[in-house]
């Protein structure tokens, strides 16, 4: 069985990373917003793993990156939801479109 | 290991503040007034105790790092956080939840001391998050109000989102050279394209949290939908931290990609400067005019930034000390007006000089200062960036520069000349400010005027930049 190389690894996060950019660009719901930036923190995560696997595999730096990434990924969602809960009170909806008293 | 008690004494003091808010939480609470009584004592301590045992030196393997500059530059910030307390006493004192907003707001304080010591990339990133995620829930103080949910709702997926772009321009630098140490970094830098292309994730980033041009979108909308507090704290301390941070990180670690840089500053700059100023002109809310007003001030940062050399470090250090008195100045004035009557529009400070001369006289002093008119210390602060931004000869930027200057002119005096010349048949009546808020805005006052006029300040900063 073929061994996936740093280059199969790179096109996944590359390609994961542009799909959070389009999901979050194009959904209206916010928590499918927030999904998409799990996304793009996730591929980050694998670009890490991935460099220090194959290219740096004596500096530790990239799995030490990757676990503070999933924490402050955990905090920041935390935030998040407490503000789209406090959103949802009084627009009595999550659709970003809705959301829309500051313009201009 | 007294090494360490000194050298992150700012950032000890800090905690320290943090925990005697929680206990005080905890234990029995107190009323709002004497709680904020007792954190503007403790928060002027905090900024006296800023000068004194200062030490250089730097600490867990140089992942924090100090000198006299940071020290300098995180005693602004302290001011800062001291004059917002004392100017938007009417607000706190009437929020039901004033320790938690003093512990989110010292909590982003906190994270912005770590990112100016930051040596490192992983320091660095765990400190902008510190910095970012409670402002986002300051934002959202004003827990009934649709507008204030909605701007922190733009704030959170905002600041998320660039901080996974930084992220992912990290991983391409630790991909490209193996190291995420500055210090390391700026020798392995050689200008290769998968450098670039990560330090242009890096720069959106700061342009982002920056407010940028084209990055800026969330900026106004979430000036005006947060409580005037955190508006005031996200205007003038967080844009400090970033402009910091970002001047330290351009000169010392991508010191090798300066010709790329240098480009994408110039037209950054010029756009942040005609976009900002072309859209405060059209504004009618205070909060939004003050949210594009600084952004255009960012743009004439980015112009001192281009200059690399030691003259960008102090005249945008001397700017931001300038800065925060005179834009501070202009939000107190305007957070004691909606707070007491609730009206925030342009054209409710018509004839605002019959009524409270005081006011009138402090927001026509910040506003000359933000606008750079001679006598006051903006002046000088201007003066001194753009001469900054003149020594790479390149004076077709600088013309450009200062003809946005003279466009700032006409929108920052159509209020001057609303207050004092328009007729209004139901102006603002007579308000009553605090003797806090009195004495924070004669502070500011005095800040806007001897800031310019004592030269040593300039000379100081420019002596501890060497």
């Amino acid at each position: 069985m073929m061994q996936p190389g740093l280059y199969h690894l790179l096109f996944i996060s590359a390609a994961l990373f542009f799909i959070g950019i389009y999901g979050f660009f194009t959904r209206r719901n916010l928590i499918t917003m927030l999904m998409s930036i799990e996304l793009i923190l996730n591929s980050v995560n694998l670009n890490f793993i991935a460099f220090n696997k194959y290219l740096w595999p004596h500096k530790m730096d990239g799995l030490f990156f990757t676990v503070f990434i999933i924490a402050i990924a955990a905090a920041e969602a935390a935030v998040a939801i407490a503000i789209i809960i406090n959103l949802y009170r009084s627009h009595n909806s999550i659709d970003v479109e809705n959301a829309e008293e500051l313009k201009y | 290991m007294n090494d360490l008690w000194i050298l992150m004494k700012s950032e000890l003091v800090i905690t320290l503040i943090i925990f005697i808010l929680l206990f005080i939480k905890l234990s029995r609470g107190m009323k709002n007034e004497s709680l904020l009584a007792l954190t503007q004592i403790l928060l002027l301590a905090n900024f006296i105790i800023g000068f004194f045992f200062n030490k250089q030196g730097s600490l867990f393997g140089d992942m924090f790092y100090t000198t006299p500059l940071i020290v300098l530059q995180k005693n602004i910030l302290n001011l800062g956080v001291y004059l917002i307390s004392l100017l938007c006493s009417g607000w706190l004192k009437k929020t039901p939840h004033l320790p938690e907003f003093f512990m989110l707001m010292l909590s982003a304080l906190l994270g912005m001391f770590f990112m100016i010591s930051s040596g490192n990339l992983l320091m660095f990133y765990l400190s902008l998050e510190l910095a970012s995620i409670p402002v986002a829930a300051m934002a959202n103080f004003d827990l009934e109000k649709k507008r204030s949910s909605e701007g922190a709702m733009k704030m959170i997926l905002s600041s998320a989102f660039s901080s996974g772009i930084l992220l992912f321009g990290i991983s391409l630098i630790y991909g490209a050279t193996g190291t995420i140490s500055f210090a390391q970094l700026s020798s392995q830098l050689d200008g290769s394209p998968l450098q670039i292309l990560a330090f242009v994730f890096l720069f959106a980033a700061f342009a982002f949290k920056l407010s940028v041009v084209p990055f800026h979108l969330w900026t106004a909308d979430v000036y005006e939908g947060s409580p005037i507090a955190a508006t005031s704290f996200l205007s003038v301390i967080s844009k400090g931290a970033i402009a910091f941070v970002f001047i330290s990180a351009l000169y010392r670690v991508f010191q090798p990609l300066q010709e790329t840089w240098y480009i994408m500053l110039v037209i950054l700059a010029i756009a942040t400067m005609v976009i900002g100023n072309l859209f405060a002109l059209r504004q009618q809310n205070i909060k939004r005019f003050l949210a594009f007003s600084s952004i255009a001030q960012v743009g004439f940062i980015l112009v001192a930034i281009s200059s690399n050399d030691s003259a960008g470090i102090s005249s945008v250090v001397y700017f931001i000390l300038i800065y925060v008195f005179s834009n501070l100045a202009a939000f107190g004035v305007a957070s004691v007006i909606t707070d007491q009557t609730g009206k925030e529009n342009i054209d409710d400070y018509k004839g605002l000089y019959k009524t409270n001369p005081f006011l009138t006289w402090i927001l026509t002093l910040a506003l000359f200062s933000l606008a750079g008119i001679p006598p006051t210390a903006g002046f000088f602060g201007k003066l001194f960036l753009i001469s900054a931004g003149a020594a790479k000869a390149n004076y077709g930027f600088i013309i450009v520069v200062v003809l946005n200057l003279v466009i700032s002119l006409y929108y920052y005096l159509r209020i001057v000349r609303a207050m004092f010349m328009d007729k209004n048949e139901q102006p603002v009546e007579k308000i009553k400010v605090t003797a806090a808020g009195k004495f924070a805005l004669i502070l500011c006052a005095a800040g806007i005027v001897l800031v310019g006029l004592l030269s040593w300040i300039y000379d100081y900063i420019v002596m501890i930049n060497k």
